[in-house]
Order: C-alpha cells, then structure tokens, then sequence
C-alpha cells in the first residue's frame, strides 16, 4: 500500500528520474555499439588481436561496478568532472563494450565457412564481403549482444547514482541512507520494469531484422 | 584453355613439409570438361582452388586463357571464374534473384541487363524466374539450391568454370538429374569446366577427359576410354576399378556395333518383343544387360523411327577390343 501511495505522489519525479536513466543508458549503449561493432568486426579479421582484445574487455567486466565509479572519480577530477554525468557514462560504455565486442566477434567468425567460402570466390573483396554478406548474416547476433548490453547497463546504471549521475538509482541510494524502505523498493522495481521493457522492446527488433531464415532465427535466440 | 605447369603446393607442418599438390603439369582445352578424380586428401581441391587463386601455389605457373595469372588482381579473376561448392554456398540473406546477380552486380552491370540475365540463366536452369526471384535460398530443396548455384556461377559468362563436388550431397536420383542438366546447358555454354569428384561413375559421365591424382600427384591424365582401357599403373586401375571393362562400355553405344551397312528393314516394333530391343544410342553396359536376360542370345536394334535396322550378340561385343571410343560422350548422357 506504502508503495501505490509513494508512486501516486511522486509521478512525476520518478518519470523524470526514468527519464535520466534512459538518457545515460542509450547514450552509453550507443557510443558503445558505434565502438564496439566495428572493434569486434575487426578482430575478426585479426585472429591474433581478438585473443588480447577480449581478454582485456573480459577483465573490465570483472571489476565492480563501484570499484570502476571509483576509478573513474580521480581521472576525471583532472578536468573538473569528477562526480556526476560523465564518469557513470565512461564507466557504462566500458562495460557495454564486452558483450558487443563478443557478440559481434562471434556472429562474424560462426559464418558458415561455405559461405565465406563462395564470397570469397566470386570475387568479394574483404569489404564487399563484410557488407554484403557476413555482416546481415551476423546481425541478429550482434543485435542479441545489444541486448544483453542494455540490460546489463540498466542495472549497473542505478548504482552510478552514487557518484551524482541520477537516474531511478536515485531512490535507492537515497533511502538506503535515509532507511526509507519504500522509497529502496519503488526505485528497485522501477528498475527492473526498465530492464524488462528494453528487454522486450529489443528483442521485437532482433526478431525484426533478423533475415528470413530459420537458421538464422534459431541463432538469434541464443 | 588451362594450362598448368610444374604447379606445386607445399603445406609447413611440424612433422615436415607435406606436399598437397605435387609437380602437376597438364593443360585443359577450350570448352572440355576436365574431371579432378582422387581418393580424399588427394589433392584435388587444392589444385582446384589455386586456379582462382584462393590458395596461392608454392611453385609453377598456373595460365588461363594464355595469362599467368599470378599477374593478374586476384579479385578479377575470380569474377571471372565460375565457382561452385558442394554445399551451395548460396548467400541466405539474399533472395533467389540477389544471389544468381551477385556477379554482375561486383562487376556494376546495369539493372536492364542484370534483370534480363536473371531471367536468362534461370530459363536455362529449368526454373521459372518468376516463381523464385524474392525467395530465399532455405526455402529450397537441395537440387533446386544447387541449380541457382551453378546459375550463380554462370551468372557473367566466365569462360572457365571451377566445381568442386557440387553434386556430391544430393541424392543418387537428383544427381543423376543435375548431371544430365549440366551436360545439356554444356552443349550450349560451352565453357571450360574443372569438375572435382571422387566418383568414377560421374568422371565418365561428365569427363571429356579425366585427371587421377594420388598425394598431390597426377597419376594419369586422359580420356575417359583411355583411362579405362589403359590405366597407367597399378593405382589407376585399383581406383577405376576391377569393372572397368563393363564400365568401359558405357562409353559406347549400340551404333559402335554395327558396321553402318545395316538396311531398313520391313519390320517395325511391332513385330519384335519391345523386351528385347536396344536403340541405335543406347549405351553398351545397358546394352549388354539386356542381351543378359534375352533368350536367344540377340537383340533387335531399332532406329529413331521404331524401324529394325539390325541384331546385335554376343560376337558384336568382341569387336570391341579393336575400336576406340569414337561416341561423343555428351550424346550418350541423354
């Protein structure tokens, strides 16, 4: 009950607050993606790079969100930016880069070898053949990666409210000091709903653009 | 015309070098079919692939059409050479119109031509242009995929086809079919085709001439008849087989037989048992099957009009030892 009444009064806070954490996670997200597709579609052309690249980006995604917001609060403090927008949006778009990197390196390796095979053979070039053939049909992957991406920066995206960058984590860091339970539950549960809804939506878009093959469907289950 | 010189291919590994490919020299002419025949590891494929320059050879000189073409951009030449694969290769994210065009669309035709060159290639294939031009390569059946790919292939009119065991995944029935389809669009197109395969039956049948190849070596490179006839050595003749003699005959037909003075005579098909009678272009090996089951140890022979032009027994086939196969073998495919 504490709960509808919290979300009757506070409306419009928290469709502001909402709105914050889209704006960080879709900025983070697509900086990531216009860096981490064209990374990963690199790597996969450069078999001994891809080996360091993921390792490093797996390392990144091993130390603790709150450790990396720590990290980053030194670094930036150089050009007065401590706190707030910019070291949550660095954080977010070095932890959406593995999952795209991954995803995009893998959907262009898992091309059917006869199918690079005959590209190859009917006189692609290198480029000719990304664009035309491997990447539409690593697409649904790279997408499922976007994906995974989003979701995970959502979550991730709440405790950058501890270094002022605001969004529905917010609620949560606030009546964790405060002890304010509801509030704690409401910015958790917005959260979530978040999650689920980008989750939902990206998920009709992966289905959207994947090719009409029933292969390739199957894949962009994974 | 192919024509390959001391063409040697020399893969590093920690045991040693292997050598894939092993000194080949032979040259292809002007609109033959050439089948590359081995057991697997052969080599075979690796020849194949260094034509079109997928595999760059250690040693030797590759010329089609007189180039060398280690001279020439490898992408160039590929566009320019026809290519098919077993398993089709067809691109899936294109429809069945996008992948036949992939050629001419690298080589920047324009629309008018890439559209009537679409409708061209699959009249020829025996499909309606139509019925498949926004389909996708999944919604087909492996022959019907395996014609776009060779349609693929002829897609800019390249003088030279390369196929590496394009039929090879299709069943008997369907292979039987394709290799029929090929040597028909063949007597039109009249390209010169490498044809990979590790089957005698589909080398005599598509092969104007036949390429053996052991651990990277040419063992024997000849007619169809001649491999047959006159295997090189003792791997030539395991690899064709102990049959060869009756596979042999299929290269001739019930017209080798006759001595050509044969008259028309009164009877027609009626008269005979239909059973027991061969026509002028049956092939031998059926032939000789039938004369198998026949009571009186004869055939009737008729002609294009159903007419009797002659008996053949068992005394005809003797005459085999003496004469070369002078059929054209793309005739007897019919």
């Amino acid at each position: 009950m504490e709960l509808i009444e919290f979300v009757q009064s506070h409306w419009e806070q928290m469709l502001e607050l909402a709105w914050e954490h889209v704006q960080l996670v879709g900025l983070s997200v697509g900086v990531a993606i216009l860096t981490g597709v064209p990374f990963g579609i690199y790597i996969s052309q450069r078999e001994s790079l891809a080996k360091w690249v993921l390792a490093v980006a797996g390392m990144i995604m091993t130390i603790p969100s709150i450790a990396l917001f720590g990290i980053m609060i030194p670094i930036f403090s150089v050009i007065n930016q401590g706190i707030g927008f910019v070291p949550a949006f660095t954080a977010l778009v070095l932890y959406s880069q593995l999952p795209i990197i991954r995803n995009t390196y893998v959907a262009i390796q898992s091309v059917d070898p006869n199918i690079r095979d005959a590209a190859i053979g009917m006189g692609m070039t290198p480029l000719q053949r990304l664009r035309q053939v491997e990447i539409p049909i690593a697409l649904p992957v790279i997408m499922a990666g976007v994906r995974t991406a989003t979701i995970l920066t959502i979550g991730i995206a709440a405790i950058a409210a501890y270094i002022g960058a605001g969004g529905l984590g917010e609620y949560i860091s606030r009546g964790i000091s405060t002890s304010y339970t509801t509030m704690v539950q409401v910015g958790a549960i917005a959260v979530s709903i978040l999650a689920l809804l980008a989750d939902f939506l990206l998920g009709k878009f992966q289905k959207w653009i994947a090719p009409k093959t029933p292969m390739s469907n199957k894949e962009a289950v994974r | 015309m192919i024509e390959l010189k001391d063409v040697t291919k020399v893969y590093k590994s920690e045991e040693g070098d292997v050598k894939a490919v092993d000194g080949v020299t032979m040259e292809v002419g002007e609109g033959e079919i050439c089948v590359f025949l081995g057991p697997s590891g052969c080599g075979k494929t690796t020849l194949l692939r260094m034509i079109n320059r997928m595999i760059e050879p250690t040693r030797g000189t590759i010329r089609v059409n007189g180039q060398d073409i280690q001279q020439m951009d490898p992408y160039q030449l590929r566009r320019s050479i026809g290519y098919v694969i077993q398993q089709t290769g067809l691109f899936p994210n294109m429809t069945v119109e996008q992948n036949v065009t992939v050629v001419p669309r690298l080589l920047g035709w324009d629309r008018v031509k890439i559209k009537d060159r679409y409708n061209e290639l699959m009249d020829m294939m025996g499909l309606n242009p139509d019925e498949y031009r926004d389909r996708y390569p999944w919604e087909l059946s492996g022959g019907q995929q395996q014609r776009i790919g060779v349609a693929r292939a002829l897609a800019a009119d390249p003088p030279v086809m390369l196929m590496d065991e394009p039929f090879a995944a299709l069943d008997p029935v369907i292979r039987d079919h394709l290799q029929s389809e090929l040597l028909r669009i063949q007597r039109t197109v009249r390209k010169t085709i490498l044809f990979v395969s590790h089957q005698i039956d589909e080398a005599i049948r598509l092969g104007d001439t036949i390429a053996i190849f052991q651990s990277g070596k040419l063992m024997q490179h000849g007619t169809p008849d001649e491999l047959l006839s006159r295997p090189a050595n003792d791997f030539v003749s395991r690899f064709v087989g102990s049959d060869r003699h009756l596979k042999r005959l299929s290269l001739f037909r019930v017209r080798d037989l006759l001595d050509g003075t044969e008259k028309k005579s009164a009877k027609n098909v009626g008269q005979i048992d239909p059973q027991y009678a061969v026509h002028l272009d049956t092939n031998l090996r059926e032939a000789l099957s039938i004369l198998l089951s026949s009571p009186t140890a004869s055939l009737h022979v008729l002609d294009e009009d159903q007419q009797v032009v002659g008996r053949i027994n068992w005394k005809d086939f003797e005459k085999l030892g003496a004469i070369q196969s002078s059929s054209d073998p793309e005739s007897l495919a019919q």
